[in-house]
């Protein structure tokens, strides 16, 4: 590609997703379809702006690799553990329940068994892309029901793996594969055992001492070049890149680095991933669908019937709610971005005879088109079902840690440690590679990146979190967090860390409730110290210290409640409130006296 | 070693408890603990609290009556000091055999302690409470030492009161030196 044609396709590109997407996005139709549609305009069925839609569908399969690593380090070993059941229990009801009836019907309709096999499980498996994409944009990643789906689709990832290496095996001609068999098992074997020492023994040294520059762009450089760099050098050994850069992320997943890798990496999956479906928009073959629209009708609307029906007879024993099945069904019942890959290699090895590669190509891109129109339908529902029925409570999720504490400085330092020694799992975001090092060594869970960016705070669990503790020093960024978790999390409890008290009116003013000024009760504590070195009995002095605080919080809210009003006026009020307080006490004592010391039912005899 | 537990949120502005305090505090084999000096912020640190109760024979309670019965914080060291398994239950004998001596003021006098008087019963309707808490955890009930009337005693009758309570304590510990231990249960 020449440099001014390189030029032309990306604004072709950048312009149809500006256009269609937000329009979308906007009738609710998701992003998905609006990237589809964009590739249909485009493409050469279209307005036929781009014509090599082969290789763009091939370089946009990096979006697919790098979904994959982030996949990867999503699978902490403590999360796999505790996902182990929806992954390997859900995933394997739902492959079996979908692809039996996938296989069988393929060969209803004329497909040879092998090619029979083939293209079922083809089918069975889900667009992680869509699903991920779609459950994400409405809020469901977090919910019981999408952690479900989550752990199917990460399970159909694995399953895809065999299913590759499948193909050639049901192959007429596999003769011509079998001599070197021996050696291409020894460049996987060197490959993968490559990407494990480098991965568990390299990465981290190289990845802190990248961290320790602070320099943002070359840690961002440094994430692409590893995720790319394994991913070629599977490819060159013969495995899947998606297989390559799964095991990167999964190497990686228990490291101090694994949300900045995501905040990182986030980004340029999403573009390519848009760009993936920009090329499944294009490749739907308008030619073909125009001479055999009966065939293709039927093909889609067969497959994606199966595969509803299964999925919904198959969500009752994963665990789904009764009233969420039809929704889990639909965000499922798509064919996936692996069928693509497998349909080609079926082509190329004669698995599949005829032009029947195209012809479920076009259905499985078809179908992805399809998934938002069915979520929206099943959405409606849902809401009618729920209209009619109390809905069932949420269970209360355990496996997500329930509390981030953003900034470990200081201050949440106190805090964190008076919660892990409650035994309560803390996320933690900091953005201090050395004091992060320091404070893995001792065992927490501390994470490096800048929490106040979304998709970090998506990435360490906000949207599953209940509390987040705003520990940020910084003003700026501590009110920008608020701004953000308001906005985008709304079922987080703040309880914010304020510096002064135009910082606390600032808390206020966004309606956080919960704010604690840092310095106020050591201040407080210090100055009971005093009182009581000056002969004050502590107890007492604990009293004033209470009433203080309880005094000095009216009068914030006295002070706060009308802006302020100008400067003058402030300060006489502060002195007033200073002199009501000097009265208070002077009561306080004297009724202390008159209580403890002498007669409540006849005069003092002193 | 007699350990005196002290509960008065405001013993400075309490006259009969100044005489009580200025009355003992000079004596030797005592330990005296000021549970609201030590703990204004209701924080009790029970090791601190069942080691010092461990090295003592004989333990005394002192403080004023509040509501019928013992001020907030001795109450909650009741709660919090006197656990299972170390003073009653299975294994709880830590303080099985000590001396027990209660030391209490009271506001009002005999006149408003008695049936159809302003607390509607004697004093000694109120002492079960505190008594049986000692027992409880198997220690010996030593006569107790009421102060009532605390609100209007004049100046002669509390140095007296002090003289009392500080012969009382010298008593304690000179038995405890002549390795007796026992008292007047």
């Amino acid at each position: 590609m020449h440099e001014r044609s390189f030029l032309v396709h990306a604004i072709v590109y950048l312009a149809a997703a500006v256009v269609c997407v937000p329009l979308a996005s906007r009738f609710r139709l998701g992003s998905v379809l609006g990237y589809l549609a964009a590739g249909c305009l485009i493409g050469p069925f279209g307005l036929a702006l781009v014509s090599d839609v082969d290789a763009i569908l091939h370089f946009s399969e990096l979006g697919v690799v790098l979904m994959l690593f982030l996949i990867g380090l999503e699978l902490e070993p403590a999360r796999l553990k505790a996902m182990r059941g929806a992954v390997f229990g859900g995933g394997t009801v739902q492959m079996l329940a979908c692809g039996a009836p996938l296989v069988l019907a393929a060969r209803a309709v004329g497909l040879p068994w092998g090619g029979a096999i083939v293209a079922g499980l083809a089918l069975a498996l889900s667009s992680t892309a869509i699903a991920v994409q779609t459950m994400r944009e409405r809020g469901l990643l977090g919910a019981p029901l999408g952690k479900t789906a989550f752990g199917v689709l990460l399970f159909q990832d694995l399953a895809a793996i065999p299913l590759v290496g499948l193909v050639p095996l049901l192959s007429d001609d596999r003769g011509s594969h079998g001599g070197s068999a021996g050696l291409a098992l020894a460049k996987v074997v060197v490959a993968v055992a490559a990407v494990v020492v480098a991965g568990r023994f390299l990465t981290r040294p190289v990845l802190r001492a990248i961290a320790r520059t602070n320099l943002r762009e070359v840690f961002t450089a440094f994430a692409l070049l590893l995720v790319l760099g394994i991913a070629e050098v599977m490819e060159l050994a013969g495995v899947s890149m998606a297989l390559g850069a799964f095991l990167a992320g999964a190497l990686l997943a228990s490291s101090e680095y694994r949300h900045a890798l995501e905040t990182d990496i986030e980004p340029f999956k999403g573009l390519l991933m848009g760009l993936f479906f920009i090329a499944v928009g294009m490749s739907i073959d308008f030619g073909l669908l125009a001479s055999e629209p009966v065939r293709l009708a039927l093909l889609v609307a067969g497959f994606v019937a199966i595969k509803t029906v299964a999925l919904v007879a198959a969500a009752g024993p994963i665990g789904v709610a009764r009233g969420e099945r039809p929704l889990f069904a639909a965000l499922l019942s798509q064919g996936g971005e692996f069928a693509f890959v497998v349909f080609g290699l079926a082509r190329a090895a004669r698995v599949l005879p005829g032009d029947w590669d195209k012809a479920l190509t076009l259905a499985v891109a078809l179908s992805m088109a399809l998934t938002p129109l069915l979520v929206l339908a099943a959405e409606m529902l849902r809401r009618r079902v729920e209209a009619g029925a109390a809905r069932e409570a949420d269970p209360i999720e355990a496996e997500d840690a329930p509390v981030l504490i953003a900034g470990f400085g200081r201050f949440g330092q106190i805090v964190g440690r008076l919660l892990f020694a409650s035994g309560l799992k803390a996320t933690v975001l900091d953005h201090d590679p050395d004091q992060i090092e320091m404070l893995r060594r001792f065992g927490f869970r501390v994470f490096y990146g800048d929490a106040t960016r979304l998709d970090l705070l998506h990435a360490a669990g906000a949207g599953s979190a209940r509390v987040i503790v705003n520990a940020i020093d910084d003003v700026e960024s501590n009110l920008r967090l608020v701004d953000l978790v308001r906005s985008h999390f709304p079922q987080l409890a703040i309880v914010a860390r304020a510096r002064n008290v135009a910082h606390l009116y600032e808390l206020e003013r966004r309606g956080v409730t919960i704010i604690e000024r840092e310095l106020f009760e050591s201040s407080l504590l210090a100055g009971r110290h005093a009182l009581e070195l000056l002969g004050v009995r502590p107890f007492e002095a604990r009293e004033r210290a209470d009433k203080f605080r309880r005094h000095n919080e009216a009068m914030l809210t006295v002070l706060g409640a009308d802006g302020g009003g100008d400067d003058s006026q402030r300060r006489a009020r502060v002195r007033e409130a200073r002199g009501e307080l000097e009265r208070q006490f002077q009561k306080d004592v004297e009724e202390l006296d008159r209580r403890e010391g002498a007669d409540w039912h006849r005069d003092d005899e002193r | 070693m007699i350990l005196v537990i002290q509960a008065h949120p405001y013993p400075d502005r309490s006259r009969a408890n100044r005489a009580l305090g200025r009355a003992i505090h000079d004596l030797d084999g005592l330990e005296i603990r000021s549970l609201y000096d030590l703990y204004p912020d209701f924080s009790i640190d029970v090791g601190a609290e069942q080691r010092a109760l461990e090295r003592a024979t004989t333990v005394v309670w002192q403080h004023p009556i509040y509501w019928y019965t013992a001020p907030a914080l001795l109450k909650l060291w009741f709660e919090k000091v006197l656990t299972p398994g170390w003073a009653y239950g299975p294994g709880g004998t830590a303080l099985v055999g000590k001396r027990c001596l209660w030391v209490a003021t009271a506001g009002g006098d005999e006149s408003s302690y008695r049936e159809g008087g302003m607390h509607g019963q004697p004093f000694e309707a109120f002492v079960p409470v505190i008594r049986q808490t000692a027992a409880f955890c198997g220690m010996r009930w030593l006569e107790p030492l009421v102060v009532d009337g605390a609100h209007r005693i004049d100046e002669a009758e509390l140095s007296g009161l002090g003289e009392r309570y500080r012969e009382r304590l010298r008593e304690l510990v000179a038995e405890e030196g002549r390795g007796e231990g026992g008292g007047d249960a």
